[in-house]
């Protein structure tokens, strides 16, 4: 295995775009290294992008949007207030991710190229509509992130490609988002269903929403049905229920280890109605804490 | 909660002195089985089947041995066959076919061949370059599966005389036993009720992995260093299967970072012997958590039903159980100790169980903390729950009323000595706990538990220093601060102080023979042995100060660590305190020492009673553990912080049995969850303080009266936690865990 | 392969070493400097047995990779006593009767001083969730909590 630590984006992709065989950015390494161990993926070359200049900044943009580097790791994106207060949902989504031992290391930008259907911090970033910065060999572009993962461990990236930056929009008022997940312990565990929602509401009447979901198909799914129950109400419980018929119509799910079909489908549903309710209560100005679990 | 009036008498039992290794584990130099290294050492990595069941056609290690840092390859064919001793080759048959598979690979994770290099990732890229060609065969890991008619058969005549005719090949031991005649109890009964349970393997989840280093020459002279429960159990395994004399090899238990019964046998230890004789290097094998849930000891997992009759006062008139426990792909399963515990808190007049062990593609079960025990529990006190609740009965009131007391015939056929399950009820009754209102969506529920306890094989050796201090040599790995239990016990014998006692697990050549630290024997046998063998020192030290005082042996008695005149027609004579002995004992007579060794029978079985209040979720399914209280019967409590500490393990260990933790096993028979990421074992965060009340009902057949604390605060939890998620949810848990999924079907299809 | 030549600090001591570019800092921290406090439990980050700080920050040592130490400055178990002077968490572990088998507790240690640096006071919940990647099995956390809560209270004591 070669091991890189180049100095600039364009350097790190044109390694990447030299490398043969099979390439990997290291960021946090808390997917890199695990699958290292186990001998699932052993990388030919390995390209540690922390030596990049600014790739743990966190950037609070002229209008009011943010830039974070792709090496902010969780445990920095939560003790960055004015962040945490701009975008709770986001930054608890994140936070959700592991221990905190994780948390000192992973990336959101780790989290969306690994591609696991089940990361909790991408239903954030596509409610919130987060943008990537792609440096290739062909030089930038920017796309959003929900179009990067194509399928369980499967990017759109192309070769030599890498994100060299997250976008996240101006928050704006009377706005809020919020993601919760179902685990069956406290910490620990992979999402068996993740919800985020991101609502504007216009005095009590919510006026803009995105609802995306984890761990229910392939990849995050955003739910426009699910914002369209949303749009025009008050979440009232009639609005609640179309939110939870919704998302579980949208959900296409496995059975696995972690969880069953109909669990899924069933408790998808749950969890977007109580993030929905954090969501407009932080909308409203309320200081939600999230909840763990 | 002290019964026992004796209590006054301890000056050092009963306290809570800091623990003589304490130092080393909280500054990081504790040597576990993987801190040792050695000149010239080598490697291991062990290559494992795939398959949950394939005849292993040919096995190619020619690409491999021609890497340059290859040091030694071996497979099955480097274990020679060996004539074990008499009697012992079934056993010793069955430990070689685990560590090394023969002609067919049993279950996946099952070692197939192994390396040693001079790196840790050189030896794991040469198992990739190991060419096996496999068979694959049909496979069954259901234990109801295993044992219908056309089921997949793990190993022909693998069943021993105790199975009747005409069951499964794969039923391998058969158990029974009972008193009076269950028909008519049932008959006299006002309300029975037969249900059946299930509950899945679990692992023990000790966090540290197996970890050796062996030295093994031509010579057939060896060293072992490694993490387990009991060393002379290794050496007498590792000596059988590598074809040496037992005294040759010398096995040094490191400290060991977890066991629960996990560590009572061998893995790795063999494997890397026979490399190392053939590398003639040291080589070291530390296994991946991976390899620790695939290919060792899992608990059984249990089919059971249980049938009890009870008339309205709450009367147990009859109980009949059936428990088939799955063990992996060889014998050991606890089908017989299953049976034997279900019904034994209770004082019955018609019983009658019934235990099979039965064989599938999985791992060879080891034991987990009273083995059997916790799934008989499930099963006998979810009946007993489902009987009070429809009866309209306080839970422990019926306990109390059944309740097994000395002089019980118990279910399992003798009578019971002093017994304090009675005394466990009383204090769960009497507990705040008990009467604390519950939240909506909380349920209550209450179990009792029983285990046997163990005496076991023991030798214990104490020599005293010229400045009076005190060398304790034991042969029981200390797990959980079982040093400072010895200590204390010393202390009390000779009356010095706690501190002046150093506690040391002595290796194979340095003690006698020691069984392993396991069922809850080690402050019960090694705790007598230890008292034995200071009373032999004292008994040496009285007859210095007689000889010195020129008065008869018998005139001297020993008290607050002094030779005193056992009374005035003694003599007058001035205390002599034992520094002052050994002072001048290389000219009294020399160096002076006590020793023990026997087989103590006296263990005292025991008894609990768990209280847990748990809440659910009904739009999800999730149970949280939100109040427990432990109430345990410790006959005598010697260091009373590390007793609670067993009680709070034993039920942080139950909670994730019933709610989380099971291994899951996929179409093809592969293990899907082998890593703690998907074996989930209880978080910090997923628990709330667990309460203990320790109660004190001398054993007879120890000194100080203590019995074994380590395994009973397992048996009631799984049951404990099913009455209680029961009734929050309103629905009878039948299945183990009682994971999300489980929860929200059971609420859907009731509701 | 050819390995790689890192400098860096752990426990204030500057070492060298070489490692392979697959070793993990665990390994190295074990294997090359024999450090051994650190343990593995799992190797996959979920155990937390193998807890050091990295530049102050609290990680998995097997989720570092040798290669990245380079330059960095590395806290572990070792280091946590001065000289003969144990820290309060190491002494209230010890009279609380926080550990059985004691192989947790080194990770432990590191990430409730890690905790406790960032939080003096914290709650219970705090406490239980900052160690929820501290897996021990022998325990059931409650002595562990307690040791920790009580430390924080000595350590808010002495400040």
């Amino acid at each position: 295995m070669q091991f890189h630590s180049p100095a600039t984006f364009v350097e790190a992709a044109a390694l990447a775009a030299e490398a043969q065989g099979v390439t990997r950015f290291l960021a946090g390494g808390t997917d890199v290294l695990v699958q290292l161990r186990s001998d699932m993926v052993t990388p030919d070359t390995l390209i540690d992008i922390k030596k990049i200049g600014g790739v743990r900044d966190i950037k609070l943009n002229d209008d009011g949007s943010w830039t974070l580097g792709v090496a902010v790791s969780g445990a920095e994106m939560n003790e960055h207030g004015p962040l945490r207060a701009a975008w709770p949902g986001l930054c608890e989504a994140m936070d959700l991710i592991g221990s905190t031992q994780i948390q000192g290391r992973a990336t959101l930008a780790g989290n969306l190229c690994n591609g696991s259907p089940a990361a909790d911090s991408v239903p954030a970033m596509v409610a919130a509509c987060v943008t990537a910065t792609i440096t290739g060999p062909q030089g930038e572009r920017t796309v959003a992130v929900e179009s990067i993962p194509t399928g369980p461990g499967l990017t759109s990236l192309e070769k030599g490609e890498l994100i060299s930056a997250l976008h996240i929009p101006a928050r704006g008022e009377n706005a809020g988002d919020a993601y919760l997940r179902f685990i069956p312990r406290t910490e620990m565990d992979i999402a068996v269903v993740g919800a985020a929602v991101n609502l504007r509401l216009d005095g009590d009447t919510i006026t803009e929403a995105r609802v995306a979901l984890g761990a229910v198909a392939p990849t995050v799914r955003l739910v426009p049905e699910a914002a369209e129950a949303l749009i025009g109400s008050t979440l009232d419980d009639g609005a609640l229920e179309k939110l939870v018929a919704a998302c579980s119509a949208a959900c296409s799910p496995i059975d696995d280890k972690r969880g069953t079909i109909a669990f899924r489908t069933e408790v998808a549903g749950v969890m977007a109605k109580r993030a929905a309710r954090i969501a407009y209560a932080r909308a409203k100005g309320e200081t939600i804490e999230g909840h763990h679990g | 909660m002290a019964l026992d009036d004796r209590k006054s008498q301890f000056l050092y039992v009963g306290t809570t002195p800091d623990r003589p290794d304490g130092l080393d584990k909280v500054t990081g130099r504790a040597k576990f089985g993987a801190d040792a290294y050695a000149p010239g050492m080598l490697h291991g990595a062990i290559l494992r089947s795939p398959h949950a069941h394939a005849r292993i056609k040919r096995i190619d290690t020619s690409r491999a041995e021609a890497l340059k840092d290859v040091k030694a390859i071996v497979t099955r064919a480097d274990f020679a066959d060996v004539p074990f001793a008499p009697g012992l080759e079934g056993e010793f048959w069955n430990v070689l076919e685990n560590v090394m598979a023969g002609d067919t690979a049993l279950y996946d994770g099952h070692a197939i061949a192994a390396v040693a290099a001079t790196s840790a990732l050189a030896a794991r890229d040469a198992l990739k370059l190991i060419d096996v060609r496999y068979e694959e065969l049909p496979h069954v890991t259901d234990v109801d599966e295993a044992m219908k008619e056309g089921a997949p058969v793990i190993r022909e005549g693998a069943a021993d005389y105790s199975v009747p005719e005409g069951m499964h090949p794969n039923v391998v031991r058969y158990h029974e036993s009972g008193h009076g005649d269950v028909e008519a109890g049932f008959a006299e009964a006002d309300l029975v009720i037969e249900d059946h349970f299930v509950t899945e393997a679990t692992h023990q989840g000790y966090i540290e992995p197996h970890a050796c280093l062996a030295t093994l020459g031509g010579d057939g002279k060896g060293e072992l260093w490694c993490c387990t429960q009991g060393h002379w159990i290794v050496q007498k395994t590792c000596a059988a299967l590598l074809g040496i004399e037992t005294s040759q090899l010398r096995v040094t238990a490191s400290e060991i970072g977890g066991g629960f019964g996990g560590k009572t046998t061998v893995f790795i230890e063999p494997v890397a012997l026979a490399l190392s004789r053939k590398a003639n290097r040291p080589v070291k094998i530390v296994m991946s958590r991976n390899e620790v849930f695939r290919a060792t000891g899992p608990t059984a997992s249990a089919s059971m039903d249980v049938k009890i009759g009870m008339k309205k006062d709450g009367t147990i008139t009859a109980a009949e159980g059936v428990f088939r426990l799955q063990g992996g792909a060889f014998p050991g399963a606890p089908g017989d100790m299953t049976a034997m515990c279900a019904f034994a808190p209770y004082n019955l007049t018609n019983v009658r169980q019934v235990g099979y062990d039965v064989m599938t593609n999985r791992p060879k079960q080891a034991a987990y903390r009273a083995p059997g025990s916790p799934m008989a529990a499930f099963a006998t006190e979810s009946v007993i729950d489902e009987l009070c609740k429809q009866l309209g009965l306080d839970p422990i009131e019926v306990r109390l009323k059944n309740a097994s007391h000395e002089g019980t015939k118990a279910s399992y056929g003798p009578r019971f000595e002093r017994i304090g399950l009675v005394e466990t009820l009383e204090a769960a009754k009497a507990h705040p706990h008990y009467s604390a209102p519950l939240k909506p969506g909380q349920g209550r529920g209450i179990s009792c538990g029983f285990w046997f306890n163990h005496g076991g094989e023991t030798s214990v050796s104490l020599s005293l220093s010229e400045d009076g201090t005190v060398q304790l040599a034991v042969g029981t790995p200390d797990i959980g601060g079982s040093r400072a239990s010895m200590a204390l016990m010393a202390a009390e014998v000779l009356g010095v102080p706690y501190e002046n006692i150093r506690v040391t697990i002595a290796d194979t050549a340095t003690l006698g023979y020691n069984d392993v630290s396991h069922g809850s024997r080690v402050t019960y046998a090694s705790g007598l042995a230890t008292i034995k063998a200071a009373e032999d020192a004292v008994q040496r030290l009285c007859a210095r100060a007689a000889a010195k005082w020129g008065i008869p042996e018998d005139a001297v008695k020993w008290e607050n660590g002094c030779a005193v005149p056992s009374g005035p027609n003694a003599g007058e004579f001035d205390p002599l305190p034992l520094a002052e002995i050994t002072a001048t004992m290389g000219q009294t007579g020399g160096p002076i020492s006590g020793h023990y060794e026997a087989t103590p029978e006296g263990a005292g079985v025991s008894f609990a009673t768990h209280i847990v209040d748990a809440e659910v979720d009904r739009e999800t399914g999730k149970t949280k553990v939100v109040r427990y209280t432990v109430v345990q019967d410790a006959g005598k409590a010697i260091h009373p912080t590390y007793v609670e500490g067993q009680f709070q393990g034993g039920a942080a260990q139950g909670i994730g049995w019933a709610l989380n933790e099971e291994y899951i096993y996929n179409d093809s028979g592969r293990l899907e969850n082998p890593l703690f990421l998907d074996y989930r074992i209880p978080v910090a965060s997923d628990l709330p303080m667990i309460d203990t009340v320790i109660v004190e009902v001398p054993n007879p057949g120890h000194p100080y009266g203590v019995r074994g604390v380590g395994e009973t605060s397992i048996c009631p939890p799984l049951a404990a936690i099913a009455n209680a998620v029961s009734a929050a949810a309103e629905v009878r848990m039948r299945r183990l865990p009682m994971s999300p999924p489980r929860v929200l079907s059971a609420l859907k299809s009731d509701g | 392969m050819s390995k790689i030549h890192v400098t860096t600090t752990v426990n204030g001591d500057e070492m060298e070493f070489l490692c392979d570019p697959r070793e993990t800092l665990l390994d190295v921290l074990r294997d090359r400097l024999n450090l051994t406090g650190a343990k593995e439990g799992c190797g996959t980050g979920d155990c937390g047995a193998c807890s050091v700080t990295m530049n102050g920050r609290l990680v998995c040592s097997c989720l570092v990779l040798g290669a990245e130490a380079e330059g960095a400055e590395i806290a572990t178990v070792e280091g946590i006593a001065q000289g003969d002077r144990l820290h309060p968490l190491q002494r209230k572990f010890i009279e609380h009767a926080a550990l059985q088998c004691g192989i947790c507790t080194p990770g432990i240690l590191v990430a409730a001083k890690a905790l406790l640096e960032k939080h003096p006071d914290p709650t219970e919940e705090q406490v239980r969730f900052w160690l929820a990647g501290n897996l021990c099995r022998c325990t059931g956390y409650d002595k562990i909590i307690r040791a920790v809560m009580d430390a924080a209270a000595e350590m808010r004591e002495a400040a």
